[in-house]
């Protein structure tokens, strides 16, 4: 389900306070990687570095075939080992759209090629993300699909979904749902809040989310099919999602760095750089993410890594495409603005990032023990560094961080293996 | 007389993009001004010297008649060159982006870029990409702050204060930049704002803007302004129902005779819907100032242009910095 470049794997020593929530570790240890495998642990000295299982990314944009002017599988998978991550899912919604195997094949044999960290790519609900027909799922999963979405758009149809929900118990993966009643985001282009209203920016209400939200859970529900539901923003979509989990709906929910760290007050600056779909919101909606990222409810951040090009986000606030680039700065973004000043503790960030979206698709774990592919990252918690428009990997530098300077950095990745990233 | 002579002294541009940037003493400033550029609307020569030998381009991607007409004029009373871009017939039609139009209407070293555009933000990002000072003629649903400027100085001309009055706007706030703008300014200046209109179009969130809210045509009487908004009638095209229909609209909260008090004006940014947002007997009645917001246009454009340009402005630490 996950495919990269082929090559040796390496061997290596990493060093400083090992800190694997999902094991129960925290201390300082050594890890000796001989041949891609961690062969040896022992104990160590401690020192300035933080060893942690590498992370998993579940929701990236590769924009390839179609946009490689604005990300390709090598760009995106060198931005992803900058950032610390073993695996990343990238969407469908590319030209053509992810809804046959050919084009899967075709994506499969170039990341074998090109894909620096191992990459699976998720297929489209319907043909040509079309709303109208199924695509061909079980075939898809067995060419290799890791998951099902129409992410970008919404299914429409509310018998579509069910019948998605119902077919997918052929292919056997998870669907994965960008939820968004099309009827109330209609010229949506800020969260509907005091800040549009002041602005005058067209208003995307909450209710525009977490009415999809609530349907394709009764959907999930009476059809006793599992979900992910992909970057939540809204307090009643957590709601909505809590009620569905304590009903036994097997629901799983993502969310994205910039929508537990920012509100819509990030808008006023009408940078194209802070618009997002779903919008930023309240900051009432902020701290029920928070809190359901504390708790479990969400278990997976994505960063929904969406590469714009340059001269598509320089036009004005309402005339840009939604959307920011995240793979490298997901880590610093929340060691900075929630570790430090305490909202999150670096266990729940370190679980979220790594344990929780594999588990959440069925991917393997980064664990951290003898015998195990190793995927590891090693973090300078110290170290700050100021976010600039030439200092990406990607092709895209559409960040909302640019000009910020960043507490905590990605100094080394391993990605099955291998070793992919040095700072 | 050296070419370098003919530089203006280089200062910090200065630009007018949103009320919001602005502080009651700049707003005070830019009426006086204003009243001082009245008295030689008197004079038989009513051109001045002041900005001779000064570019000001007039940049236009929406259509517009007033604003085009009285910023073109401003500039020619104060002797500054003039040149307006539509974007009907222009590089626009054959797809540049506007940060491209920005630059390279820069090449030419206009000191003023006055711009209206459909999307909010636009007067921004051409301030961003030009080295002339910007003045925002309508950016989308955002901002038209030489629309409230001018308002404020009719307001005054006809009532002799701004301090402490109480100004209704009435109709469809949610897509009105003039609204947006005239909260703001009023709420500098010490003067009070209710904006009425239907729920669909008048939203409590609209109170983070400074102004009361109220779907009820009646708390009119309580104002010294009435201040009326034009009903557009794409707001009840399918999908876009904000209202049912122009006649239920009308009933509820059109500007009636009625509805108006003796001792209160009637204002509207024009251009009117008679028999719609306003009767035709209440806009032709001495209480309306519409004819008189028109002319403060042309002063208070050229007060602005004056004041980006020109006026010494003394130094001020920007809000929110201790």
């Amino acid at each position: 389900m996950l495919f990269s470049r082929n090559g040796r794997s390496d061997s290596l020593t990493l060093e400083g306070r090992v800190l694997a929530p999902a094991q129960g570790i925290d201390e300082c240890l050594r890890i000796t990687v001989t041949d891609g495998v961690i062969a040896a642990i022992e104990p160590a000295a401690a020192n300035a570095l933080v060893i942690a299982p590498a992370f998993v990314d579940p929701h990236v944009h590769l924009r390839t075939p179609g946009r490689e002017d604005e990300e390709t599988l090598r760009s995106g998978t060198e931005a992803a080992a900058a950032g610390g991550y073993c695996a990343i899912l990238a969407m469908p919604n590319t030209e053509p759209v992810v809804d046959s195997a050919a084009v899967l094949g075709a994506l499969i044999e170039a990341a074998r090629v090109d894909a620096l960290v191992p990459t699976g790519f998720m297929a489209s609900i319907s043909k040509g993300q079309g709303g109208q027909e199924l695509s061909e799922m079980a075939e898809l999963a067995s060419a290799g699909a890791a998951a099902f979405t129409d992410d970008g758009k919404p299914v429409v149809s509310a018998s579509l979904m069910r019948r998605a929900l119902q077919y997918s118990a052929l292919a056997g993966r998870p669907l994965a749902l960008h939820c968004e009643e099309r009827a109330l985001s209609k010229g949506g282009q800020a969260h509907e809040g005091r800040v549009s209203a002041e602005i005058g920016l067209g208003p995307y209400p909450s209710t525009a989310e977490s009415l999809m939200v609530e349907r394709d859970l009764a959907l999930a529900a009476a059809e006793e099919r599992p979900l992910h539901l992909m970057h939540l923003s809204a307090r009643e979509s957590v709601h909505a999602l809590r009620r569905a989990r304590d009903a036994g709906v097997a629901a799983t929910a993502e969310v994205t760095p910039h929508h537990l760290c920012l509100t819509d007050e990030a808008v006023r600056s009408l940078d194209p750089n802070h618009k997002m779909n779903p919008p930023l919101r309240s900051e009432d909606d902020r701290s029920a993410l928070l809190e359901a990222l504390r708790d479990g409810a969400i278990g997976a951040v994505a960063t929904d890594h969406a590469p714009h090009a340059r001269h598509e986000k320089d036009v004005p606030f309402e005339d840009a495409p939604f959307g920011v680039t995240g793979l490298e700065t997901s880590f610093a973004a929340l060691h900075t603005y929630l570790v430090v000043p305490g909202d999150l503790t670096l266990e729940t960030v370190l679980e979220r990032m790594s344990t929780g979206p594999a588990r959440t698709f069925g991917l393997g774990e980064p664990r951290i023990e003898t015998g195990a592919r190793a995927n590891l990252v090693a973090l300078d918690l110290e170290a700050e560094w100021k976010v600039t428009e030439n200092g990406f990997r990607s092709l895209s530098a559409n960040s909302w961080l640019l000009g910020k300077t960043l507490r905590g950095r990605v100094v080394r990745t391993v990605a099955d293996g291998r070793e992919v990233f040095v700072a | 007389m050296t070419v370098g002579e003919l530089r203006p002294p280089a200062a910090p541009r200065r630009h007018l993009l949103s009320i919001a940037d602005l502080a009651r003493e700049d707003i005070e400033r830019i009426l006086e001004t204003a009243r001082r550029m009245t008295s030689s609307l008197d004079r038989e020569m009513k051109k001045m010297p002041t900005l001779r030998g000064r570019t000001v381009v007039n940049l236009f991607y929406e259509s517009s008649t007033r604003t085009l007409a009285s910023f073109e004029l401003a500039a020619k009373r104060l002797s500054a060159d003039t040149m307006s871009l539509r974007s009907s017939g222009s590089s626009v039609d054959k797809g540049e982006s506007l940060k491209d139009t920005a630059s390279t209407l820069s090449a030419y070293d206009p000191d003023v870029i006055v711009v209206r555009h459909p999307s909010i933000g636009a007067a921004a990002l051409v301030a961003r990409w030009s080295a002339a000072s910007v003045v925002n003629a309508g950016d989308g649903k955002h901002q038209h702050p030489t629309q409230a400027l001018l308002d404020l100085y009719a307001m005054q001309e006809a009532l002799g204060r701004l301090e402490g009055l109480h100004v209704a706007i009435v109709g469809d706030v949610l897509h009105s930049r003039v609204a947006r703008s005239l909260v703001q300014a009023l709420d500098l200046v010490g003067a009070d704002s209710t904006v009425i209109g239907p729920p669909t179009l008048v939203s409590r969130d609209l109170e983070a803007l400074g102004c009361a809210t109220s779907n009820d045509i009646r708390d009119l009487a309580e104002a010294d302004v009435v201040y009326v908004l034009r009903m557009q009638q794409e707001r009840m095209s399918a999908g876009e129902a904000f209202i049912p229909s122009l006649r239920e609209y009308t009933a509820l909260y059109g500007v009636t005779p009625d509805r108006v008090r003796p001792g209160q004006v009637v204002m509207h940014p024009g251009p009117m819907n008679r028999g719609v947002e306003i009767d035709a007997q209440v806009a032709d009645s001495e209480a309306a100032l519409v004819v008189d917001q028109v002319r403060a246009g042309l002063v208070v454009r050229m007060a602005v242009l004056y004041d980006v340009l020109v006026a010494t402005v003394p130094e001020r630490i920007p809000a929110g910095v201790a």
